[in-house]
């Protein structure tokens, strides 16, 4: 029985992270799953959301933004568009966002076009808003 | 025999062109770095894209997806990735040409082709030559910035839209991939239907869970695969356009000195040869005063 799990994380710009962890949990599109060493294989899809990994006793909150999931022979690989650790995101930035996103949405009816992809905004954004304020704690 | 003041214009210019010439070279080496750093950056994403494909490969029938099904060999669509701007050696012709060739020879047997041009010296070179269909032309794509993943994925989409609506039985993507800043490869794909990469016989295979449905991962990885071939398509031919260009400059400033050492030579003589003329002119006109 294996005690750690590898968490692989890539984007399309760089490897964000390659370690080894006791416990991870993610954000499926069905639902929030946790994946422990010696899981099945199982292939998922994200959606925007907070996954977290424990190390050691230590906890890694990530903002993570569309992408899946595939589990194999204790290799975790996740794959996604943006991956930020709490202690990069720049909440000022973050909130700005937030608060431009609600302000475009009051304006748009949920028949515009633009509607969607201000509301994808508005979840990257409360989810950035969320992930970084973990790191104070 | 060209004056001396003929020679000295002419050096004046010369030199005025090899510090173009090795400006650009500069820059092209800057920005071929940062390019590069992108292409590596950006391999752990698409190797891994293609193991989870593979994996998937071994598991679904091919005809689990429209976008894995084989359709026949009616029309294909030839997305052929360029550079916008010139002074890079043969970059843009070598792999126009190489699109060209493969259509004009047919390779991979389908009735009829479709260009899908990225970049606007591709269409200058292909759209006068015969025989060639040019359905749609993106100039300026990238621009002069760095490429970034949106830009792939809205031509993947663009091309995914294409094939989804029956009018292409095949699409295949023709760019320069990048070897190092003096060789580029040009390598042609083929991007749909989609072929996973092959896996060795008897390896371990057990069934995945798929979370929701199997039909709505695939629904979601494939056209993803395409968008990020496309993202690292387009950086390696980024890469490989600086590293041209680059190489491409470095050799004009060399051709450059070299004629400005021979143009010197040439002024020296022309010199050296007025200043004989000029003695043997007071030498003989002293001699005919004297006598």
């Amino acid at each position: 029985m294996a005690e750690k799990l590898k968490l692989e994380m890539v984007t399309p710009y760089k490897r964000v992270l390659s370690e080894e962890v006791d416990e991870v949990t993610a954000p499926g599109t069905v639902g929030e799953f946790g994946v422990l060493p010696d899981h099945t294989s199982l292939l998922t899809t994200l959606r925007v959301g907070e996954l977290t990994y424990k190390k050691d006793g230590e906890t890694f909150h990530i903002a993570v933004n569309w992408g899946y999931v595939e589990v194999e022979d204790n290799v975790m690989t996740v794959l996604v568009e943006t991956a930020e650790p709490a202690d990069q995101i720049d909440v000022e930035r973050a909130k700005a966002a937030l608060s431009r996103a609600e302000e475009a949405l009051k304006k748009l009816t949920s028949e515009d076009k633009e509607f969607k992809i201000m509301e994808c905004a508005l979840e990257r954004a409360l989810i950035r808003v969320q992930v970084a304020s973990k790191k104070l704690h | 025999m060209a004056s001396l003041k003929d020679i000295k214009k002419r050096i004046g210019t010369v030199k005025n062109t090899q510090q173009i010439t090795k400006a650009m070279k500069m820059v092209s080496a800057a920005k071929l770095r940062r390019a590069q750093e992108a292409v590596v950056a950006a391999r752990p994403y698409a190797d891994k894209m293609a193991d989870v494909l593979s994996s998937l490969a071994l598991r679904e029938d091919a005809d689990s997806h429209p976008l894995l099904a084989e359709r026949g060999k009616g029309k294909a669509l030839v997305v052929l990735i360029t550079g916008d701007r010139g002074l890079c050696g043969g970059f843009n012709v070598n792999i126009s040409k190489a699109a060209e060739r493969f259509i004009r020879e047919k390779q991979e047997g389908f009735e009829s082709y479709e260009l899908l041009i990225v970049g606007r010296k591709g269409n200058d070179y292909l759209k006068r030559r015969a025989g060639m269909d040019i359905t749609k032309v993106h100039e300026n794509l990238v621009g002069t910035g760095q490429v970034t993943y949106p830009i792939g994925a809205l031509l993947g989409q663009e091309v995914i839209e294409l094939y989804r609506s029956g009018d292409y039985d095949s699409v295949f993507l023709v760019y320069n991939a990048f070897q190092s800043a003096m060789t580029q490869v040009q390598t042609v794909k083929q991007l749909l239907p989609i072929v996973p990469k092959e896996v060795a016989e008897g390896a371990l295979v057990a069934d995945y869970i798929y979370e929701p449905n199997a039909t709505e991962v695939l629904d979601e990885i494939l056209p993803k695969n395409i968008e990020v071939q496309i993202f690292r398509s387009l950086l390696e031919s980024a890469a490989s356009e600086h590293g041209a260009r680059m190489t491409a400059m470095d050799s004009a400033s060399k051709n450059a000195s070299e004629m400005i050492g021979k143009l010197t030579l040439q002024y020296n003589r022309a010199r050296q040869a007025s200043i004989t003329k000029e003695l043997l002119e007071i030498i003989s006109g002293a001699e005919s005063i004297k006598s």
